[in-house]
């Protein structure tokens, strides 16, 4: 099929080399299989490098670690186990002949290549919302950059953006990036939230007291002005449906502004293929095994759907792996049934979207919108817990057992008040 | 003895002058650029379209009647010759009201009258063969096949780089000062790096060449900037095939809705008259891209939700007094040539007008030109990883190692394709290093990512090969610095 391309021969490849491509790397290669990982970057960790913050592996490595460090102890097992890998290496097709035999062709300083495998992880991260998406007009300046591009510049290339800032968007990206510029010695003019609470964590919300940052709470950055640089950004406030209030504009003089409104999962590769996607995650619907509508394309972490913590995208990454072998072993995830998982009351999103009732599960979920003293419930199998308060900002983890999924014909998850 | 001739303006008309005057072995063309790098002003914003010649009226406007429908022409052998991106996939006017066949009859008879080939106009059922995402509502159209799509900064660059390898001087970040014109002669030019010596001047100074006039006396014409706005959407969504104007009124041709050469849905532009010292005013506004939204839905009812939006932008089209293109030597001062006013269709006119100049430098200053034995008329367009084969890449990297190696994900841009870039830029004069100069000849940062993830790298490697600290790379420009200084330069007070 490729006469001329040279051609490899792995069980699985995972493509992407950040915490859940590593650590789904690393325990297929446990697992007794033949494994590939391909990552784009010159070098494994995915994000983690630039996040030089602590706050990472609380959950998965029992200790506070700062990205680095967390990408650091992954690779180091990658390598201790011997697990292959291909750095600065491009996937730019994945194709699927049928349900066991897969083709990943990537390219390489040293070629492109395809990989024939069995299974393939799909571990490719996310991408982030930039201004166009978020509707901001103007001028096209020097000056505007996603929050991660910020941090790029900052912490891998040592590059300062700006002096004086302004930042959309109060999630965890935005409000440590605002304590990173604050931290250089940059004025953070205001940090800019469209909702009327904050985003990120409640940790991270302490950065804006700790450094003295103004956050506006129900307002927008509309437009941006300057020459070659940014010079002014205009705000406005929005009533309770987010709509703008006419006359409450005014304008911020800044150099940079930088906008960290969201993620998105990257799933073209998989689309491609006729991968279906959760419109409310962005990523793929998937079965308890991580496995997407395509049988033997595996995904986890945030192609799979937005993280709050990387501990769950690694937990994710190792999931997807137990799935491949099972898939390559028993050539399929099977079930006797399915267990659909429904968005149920204050339930943004939710995955994975079937269960098997053969094993015990993590459901990984979110709420729409804030609330306190609250109960989750599932009511097909009369399953309650009870939570003080919710947020958006943090993924809420429940375990269901094999048994309790086994009863049910289909799963409703609700987040109610008590 | 050679002829001097200064062409002031480094856009698709002036690059197409130098290309076309670069044949002539008495002639030494210089061509001067206030931009750090070409095709930068009106050249850069626009719908990119090579138009059919059959929309100007030829009593009204009989300069730009005849040099669309020439440059149109001219251009199905110029992107061959130079390796322009293009694409040749026709245009549908369409009729949504039973009246608008008489304006479609207008058009078809104009276009015959300038001698435009294989129009007619196509009823319902053929209409949505040719393009079945149209709205339901459209009721026939007037169907040009010649009507095509090119990358207009990618041209002017192409254009550029086949003139200076033919003996064209650049002289980039040259902003024009003065014209010393003697006894009603022209002598040169002045300009922020010195005087350049010129017997012919060239004004090509798009939004600028009412002031250019000026300095050399000519006063009878104004331009104004009439902006546009326009949407482009990720490459996922579904576009449509051919090029799709809505019936024209007597303002406007209308909001057209393309797949731009790259892939990506695009519609735009509206028409909005600033006033002539806005000059400056790209700026998008909310008001134009929600006007222009509306008018694509006309054509095009399923427009993708707003997330699904890459980038909007705005273009200035300088309209001069009177609507038609200036194209004249001016016999108050000998050697002074204006090709002002090249509003829409500026782009497809360019290798015409290019055509007209020498003709009139033959005709009017009686400069008799001679071919140049041995002229290159062939440009290699750079490497495109994304156009490339694996096999390709692996021909590839046996030269060198980063022809493999992605670094806009978004597009497929390798670092060898950018290394190339820079090389040309370094080739035409590019002096100071910028992102946009990358991205115009390699597409890299144009995609869903908008370069949040290849921009730095691209930045590192801008700084690598110019010799310059990383911060001071430009996104477009002095005045449009990356950064400030090192990250801890604003701790140390120095940045």
């Amino acid at each position: 099929m490729f006469p001329r391309i040279p051609m490899l021969n792995y069980d699985v490849v995972v493509i992407g080399g950040g915490p859940a491509g590593m650590a789904a790397a690393v325990r297929a290669k446990e697992l007794g299989l033949k494994v590939l990982l391909l990552d784009e970057n010159d070098h494994l960790g995915g994000i983690l490098p630039q996040c030089i913050h602590p706050g990472f592996g609380l959950h998965y490595f029992r200790e506070e670690l700062t990205g680095p460090e967390f990408a650091a102890r992954l690779a180091r097992k990658m390598v201790e186990l011997g697990v292959e890998y291909k750095t600065a290496a491009r996937v730019l097709e994945i194709k699927n002949y049928s349900d066991l035999e897969k083709v990943v062709v990537f390219t390489s300083p040293s070629g492109a290549y395809g990989v024939w495998a069995r299974a393939v992880i799909y571990a490719a991260g996310a991408r982030e919302r930039h201004a166009f998406e978020i509707g901001i007009v103007g001028d096209r300046v020097s000056g505007v950059y996603t929050a991660g591009e910020a941090q790029t510049l900052m912490d891998i290339y040592g590059i300062m953006p700006g002096r004086e800032v302004v930042i959309v968007g109060s999630g965890d990206v935005g409000l440590i990036m605002a304590r990173r510029f604050a931290l250089e010695g940059a004025k953070v003019k205001a940090v800019i939230e469209l909702m009327p609470y904050p985003g990120g964590l409640a940790r991270n919300v302490i950065i804006l007291r700790d450094f003295d940052i103004p956050l506006y709470l129900s307002h927008k950055v509309v437009e941006v002005r300057g020459r070659g640089r940014v010079e002014r950004v205009k705000v406005v406030k929005v009533d309770e449906n987010l709509n703008e209030i006419p006359g409450s504009e005014f304008w911020i003089e800044a150099d940079t502004l930088i906008i960290s409104a969201g993620l998105v999962p990257n799933v073209k590769k998989l689309t491609a293929i006729g991968v279906e996607i959760d419109p409310s995650t962005g990523g793929p619907v998937v079965n308890d095994r991580l496995e997407t509508s395509v049988p033997g394309i595996f995904v986890a972490g945030n192609a799979l759907l937005i993280n709050d913590l990387v501990d769950y995208v690694a937990e994710q990454g190792e999931l997807a792996a137990e799935g491949a072998r099972e898939f390559i072993e028993n050539g399929g995830i099977g079930s006797r049934k399915w267990v659909k998982v429904e968005k149920g009351e204050n339930v943004r999103l939710l995955a994975p979207h079937y269960l098997s009732g053969d094993r015990d599960v993590y459901l990984y979920l979110r709420v729409a919108r804030p609330m306190e003293d609250v109960e989750l419930r599932i009511p097909e199998i009369g399953k309650k817990m009870k939570l003080p308060v919710v947020k958006p900002a943090e993924m809420l983890r429940v375990k269901l057992k094999a048994e309790e999924i086994r009863k049910a014909e289909k799963l409703t998850v609700e987040v109610v008040r008590v | 003895m050679k002829t001097k001739v200064a062409i002031i303006g480094a856009g698709i008309s002036g690059a197409s002058i130098a290309r076309v005057l670069s044949k002539y072995e008495n002639l030494e063309v210089h061509l001067i650029e206030k931009a750090p790098d070409v095709g930068w002003g009106v050249s850069k914003a626009n719908t990119a379209l090579i138009h059919g010649g059959y929309d100007d009226d030829p009593d009204k406007y009989p300069t730009r009647a005849k040099l669309c429908i020439r440059g149109n022409r001219l251009w199905h052998r110029w992107v061959k010759e130079l390796e322009i991106p293009h694409v040749w996939n026709g245009a549908l006017i369409v009729a949504t009201r039973e009246e608008d066949f008489d304006e479609l009859e207008r058009l078809l008879e104009r276009g015959r009258r300038n001698g435009v080939p294989e129009m007619r106009i196509v009823d319902k059922e053929e209409l949505f063969h040719l393009e079945p995402g149209l709205t339901k509502e459209a009721i026939g159209a007037l169907w040009v096949p010649i009507v095509g799509q090119i990358g207009p900064i990618p041209a002017v660059i192409a254009i550029t780089e086949n003139a200076v390898a033919n003996g064209v001087k650049t002289h980039l970040e040259t902003e024009v000062t003065g014209i010393r014109v003697e006894n009603g002669e022209v002598k040169g030019v002045e300009t922020s790096n010195g005087f350049i010596e010129a017997d012919i001047v060239i004004n090509a100074a798009g939004l600028y060449a009412d002031r250019i006039a000026r300095m050399a006396g000519i006063d009878y014409f104004e331009i104004h900037p009439r902006k546009g706005e326009y949407w482009i959407f990720d490459d996922d969504v579904p576009g449509p095939r051919r090029v799709l104007f809505p019936t024209p009124t007597p303002i406007s041709k209308g909001i057209v809705v393309t797949t731009e050469i790259s892939g990506h849905l695009m519609i735009g532009p509206n028409a909005q008259d600033l006033p002539p010292e806005e000059k400056e005013n790209l700026a998008t506004t909310r008001e134009g891209l929600e006007q222009v939204w509306e008018g694509a839905k006309k054509l095009w009812p399923q427009l993708p939700p707003r997330s699904k939006v890459i980038r909007t932008f705005a273009g200035l089209r300088p309209e001069p007094t009177g609507g038609d293109f200036i194209i004249r030597a001016e016999e108050e001062v000998w050697g002074f040539i204006n090709v002002a006013g090249i509003r829409s269709p500026g782009l497809t006119s360019a290798p015409a007008i290019a055509e007209e100049v020498a003709e009139i430098i033959q005709r009017d200053l009686g400069i008799q030109l001679r071919e140049k034995s041995k002229w290159n008329p062939y440009r290699r367009e750079i490497s495109h990883l994304f156009m490339m084969s694996p096999e390709q890449v692996n021909e590839a990297v046996k030269r060198n190692p980063s022809y493999g190696k992605v670094v806009c994900r978004c597009n497929n841009v390798s670092e060898g394709d950018i290394l190339e870039a820079i090389e040309r830029m370094k080739l035409i004069g590019v002096k100071t290093p910028s992102v946009d100069s990358v991205k115009f000849r390699t597409k890299a940062t144009t995609g869903t990512c908008q370069g949040s993830f290849c921009r730095p790298k691209i930045v590192e490697l801008l700084a690598r090969e110019y010799g310059v600290e990383p911060w001071k790379v430009t996104l477009k420009g002095k005045g449009s610095e990356i950064g400030v200084g090192d990250v801890k330069a604003l701790l140390r007070g120095d940045a």
